[in-house]
């Protein structure tokens, strides 16, 4: 097992260094450059203005020496500075918003997993049901209203029609007078509408694979093995049924790890949160690439080791996998 | 591309901004205010309610977009401007009626020959870290400006000058080659405090995150993405003569970062912004509510841009003047300012604003007249000889494609009008949407458009050399439309030689009428600047220049208060 683990630890590296050229080429494919904020907007900048930001960060070198220059700096673990006029460094610039992310959508996915499991489980043993039909209907709509529309009614509904929650941002602008419980609260009102309206969104995924697993372990011969047994149903379900169909469920969550880090860009523009998505999304418009290059860095590294516990859970979870192997 | 709020009322930046949307809400002309929406008069408040200016209550704006970099001359973005023009000072900056008045320097003298400026700078002045304000502060701010290391996009505005001397702690002597006019305002440059900057690379300098001036506003902190606070300056030297207090009044401004502007209306309903820079459609329709009307006075006047559709004039189609009188007369901007901008907005004649010194309103219009259109360009050699309805010339139909960029909703609306206006004279038109990137790098710069719609923002000093003169044609300069005549020429460079206001006012004014004549552009539209700031605000005095030029001067009395005095 450890060699194994070892193993494909050591082809990460080879890939991530792929994703790294690759991404790094496409980046300087796109039209436009780095100077253009400061240059397109102003006619007073010259040409030389230009010449001295890209000496300054040493675009002026050919795109091997850049690539090899950046990797160099990676492998200690320096991801540069980034090209906006803050000129931060990168690692500055993503670890501020790193746990804003990672708060939300932690809190999100647990919201999602407690809901959308027992959704599924109930739907697939009540299949048919009016109770099936309902949560089904209900899961989609949430699947397929866009969440921005979503977002601003309940904001305009909670927050400015009744008052009861804050609209956007993470505190008040009281905040430091505030009482201790009073700061809780504050923290949790803030979080309350993104989280609700995150979770409304995916709960159709987890809770229709769940239904579908759920489902078709239920056909198998050992659960009616179980019930001619004699068991009661609720150990049936809940213990034999339920343990075998979680699986897909615990390989998905391989694949939730990498989107962990990443925010949505909507999402974080309508609730005014500074997330990931934001800074991704204006560093790849103002072509920022060192932070571009830093973000995609971590997120693959993040997808392969993704997928690297979901294959390792899995043979940790079914021993037929565990087994097999060794 | 909608960027927030312009402000560059104290760093005193005079770039011409390719606006990349139009809600500029800076300075302008013809303000007027609308308190509670319908009603007239002051908002009715008991007559016992002491409204005298009272220190106190925390400013709370909104923006689009965070701050990027918080020395002024290392940042080109509106949000970052906005708060570092209340953290830092200038030499000069100007008024609500666009007059260069003293900042940091108290008096000034122009020599005869327009060649040296002397500035005698406020003593007393202290930056917020207790260190008094020098020449050498100023002197500084040129160098480091001129450094070649510096990262800054302003250097032109200090290229013509040919010496800085510091004569004493309080007088500092600046020569020019040659007259330069637009050389006074150009030192409403923020003035950075040399102590903590000299020595250091100003590229990575905490100053960035961290900035100390001498404004009414001193820093205090900067939540990325969340919020920027700034807290009164009691050390400030400006004193309000009507009270003898020392401004500003407002204790803290707190500066929000709401990126969606529909989010952003919604925490103006529940009050919880002060200000917002509106859309057309919510002046009209969404602030109507008593619940609004309650809270806010709304404000409108005209906004620092134009909207225009420029002719590439090295394209065959556009070479006869007749033709581009044609275009313009078979245009109706009133149209397109009512359903564009739902009325709130002028027509525009030229690249001025209506209303202030330099504009010329007696230049040649082109009132809407598709018979004279078609007159205009049957006299060109354009018939439709075919029958297919499109025009022609030996054999060439007219037809041209319309380019403009994405994200601006009230463009992509003018190009579609025009469009169907051009229709009916026989012009057949076709309208591409380009990112903004792509749009300007593969089609603007290159020369590759017939048509474009764009804008521009108007600055205050009314200094055109950079889009008209005829050596700033693309891809190095920003006259797109590769607009040539000697005369222009000849009139951009003499006026801005020229002190003397009403002689340039003479000479700009032959210029706007050039313009008029030759229509390089069919200019459309000035846009309103729409704003929506909370009645409990007193002392806002409209003026050409809009609302926020006095900001520090802005107060709220006691009994109105809202935010409680932090500790």
């Amino acid at each position: 097992m450890l060699a194994y683990v070892a193993k494909r630890i050591a082809f990460m590296i080879p890939m991530l260094l792929g994703i790294t050229i690759i991404s790094f080429g496409l980046m300087h494919l796109a039209p436009g450059s780095p100077t253009e904020l400061y240059t397109e907007m102003n006619p007073k900048v010259g040409a030389e203005f230009k010449a001295r930001f890209e000496a300054y960060y040493g675009l002026d070198k050919p795109l091997p020496v850049q690539y090899a220059t950046w990797l160099s700096k990676v492998v200690r673990l320096d991801l540069g500075i980034s090209f906006s006029p803050d000129k931060r460094p990168v690692w500055d610039k993503i670890t501020e918003r790193l746990p804003i992310t990672l708060l939300l959508n932690g809190i999100g996915l647990v919201v999602i997993l407690a809901t959308a499991i027992p959704l599924g489980v109930l739907s697939a043993v009540r299949r048919g049901s009016r109770f099936d039909r309902v949560t089904t209907v209900f899961v989609f709509v949430g699947f397929s209203i866009p969440s921005f529309w979503l977002a601003l009614l309940l904001m305009k509904w909670l927050g400015v029609d009744l008052g009861w929650l804050p609209i956007s941002g993470l505190q008040s602008l009281d905040y430091p007078s505030l009482s201790p419980l009073g700061k809780v609260w504050d923290r949790v009102s803030h979080l309350l509408l993104p989280v609700l309206v995150s979770a409304f969104g995916g709960l159709a995924g987890i809770s229709r694979y769940m239904r579908g697993s759920m489902l078709e372990v239920i056909r198998q011969d050992y659960i009616t093995a179980a019930r001619a047994k004699g068991l009661p149903e609720g150990k049936v379900v809940y213990v034999h049924a339920l343990r075998n169909s979680v699986l897909p469920i615990v390989t998905l969550m391989g694949f939730w790890i990498p989107a962990l880090i990443g925010g949505s860009v909507i999402f974080e523009t309508i609730f005014a949160i500074p997330g990931m998505g934001q800074l991704f999304y204006q560093s790849v418009m103002s072509r920022d690439y060192p932070v571009i290059q830093g973000i995609l860095l971590l997120g693959s590294a993040l997808t392969l080791l993704g997928n690297l516990v979901a294959d390792v859970t899995y043979a940790l979870v079914d021993p037929r996998i565990r087994f097999g192997r060794s | 591309m909608d960027r927030s709020r312009t402000d560059f009322r104290r760093s005193g930046r005079l770039a011409l901004v390719l606006a990349g949307g139009l809600a500029a809400v800076a300075a302008v002309a013809g303000c007027s205010r609308e308190p509670g929406g319908e009603r007239a008069g002051p908002p009715p408040a008991p007559a016992q309610v002491d409204r005298s200016p009272a220190y106190g209550d925390t400013f709370v704006d909104a923006s689009i977009g965070d701050a990027s970099n918080l020395i002024p001359m290392l940042s080109t973005d509106s949000p970052s401007h906005a708060v570092s023009g209340l953290v830092y000072n200038g030499l000069v900056k100007y008024d609500g009626q666009y007059n260069v008045v003293g900042d940091l320097a108290e008096s000034w003298e122009v020599s005869d020959d327009n060649l040296v400026i002397t500035f005698h700078l406020r003593k007393g002045v202290r930056f917020h870290d207790g260190v008094p304000l020098t020449a050498r502060d100023v002197a500084y701010t040129y160098r480091v400006t001129m450094d070649p290391g510096t990262l800054t996009a302003y250097r032109g505005d200090f290229e013509p000058v040919k010496s800085v001397e510091v004569v004493d702690d309080y007088t500092l002597r600046v020569t020019y080659d040659e007259p330069f006019a637009p050389a006074l305002v150009s030192w409403g440059a923020a003035v950075l405090p040399r102590h903590l900057l000299e020595g250091k690379d100003i590229n990575t300098s905490e100053l960035i995150r961290n900035p100390v001036g001498t404004g009414p506003y001193r820093f205090v902190e900067w939540t990325t993405g969340q919020r920027i606070v700034l807290e009164r300056n009691p050390d400030y030297f400006e004193t309000d003569p009507n009270t003898g207090m020392r401004l500003p009044y407002l204790g803290r401004y707190v500066f929000r970062i709401i990126p969606d502007l529909g989010v952003q209306f919604n925490e103006l309903l529940a009050g919880k912004i002060d200000r917002m820079g509106l859309k057309p459609l919510q002046w009209t329709r969404q602030t109507q509510t008593d619940r609004f009307t309650r809270q806010y006075d709304k404000y409108q006047y005209l906004a620092n841009a134009y909207t225009y559709l420029g002719y590439n004039l090295e394209n065959e189609l556009f070479r006869d003047v007749r033709v581009r009188r044609a275009l313009t007369h078979a245009i109706d901007k009133g149209e397109i300012v009512e359903g564009v901008l739902l009325g709130l907005g002028e027509p525009a004649t030229g690249p001025y604003k209506p209303g202030t010194w330099v504009y010329n309103p007696d230049v040649p219009r082109y009132p809407y007249d598709p018979d004279r259109a078609r007159a205009l360009l049957a006299e060109a050699g354009w018939r439709d000889t075919d029958g297919d309805g499109v025009l022609d010339r030996a054999g060439r139909p007219f037809r041209f494609t319309i380019l403009t960029n994405q994200g601006n909703d009230q463009r992509l609306k003018t190009a579609e009008i025009v469009q169907q206006r051009l229709k009916a004279i026989g012009v057949a038109v076709e309208i591409r949407v380009l990112e903004w990137a792509a749009f300007i790098n593969e089609f603007v710069k290159p020369g590759k458009f017939d048509a474009l719609i764009l804008g521009w923002t108007i600055s205050q000093d009314p200094d055109l050399y950079d889009v008209w003169h005829s050596s700033k044609f693309s891809p190095a300069g920003l006259n797109h439309t590769h607009y040539a005549n000697p005369e222009v020429d000849d009139l951009l460079v003499r006026a801005r030689k020229t002190f003397d206001r009403a002689e340039r006012k003479r000479l700009y004014a032959r210029f706007q009428e050039i313009l008029a004549e030759e229509q390089p552009y069919t200019f459309l539209y000035v846009p309103s600047a729409l704003v929506a700031v909370s009645n409990r605000i007193h002392g806002i005095v409209p003026a050409p220049a809009g609302i926020s030029y006095n900001f520090e001067r802005w107060y709220v009395p006691k009994a109105l208060q809202k935010y409680a005095e932090t500790p």
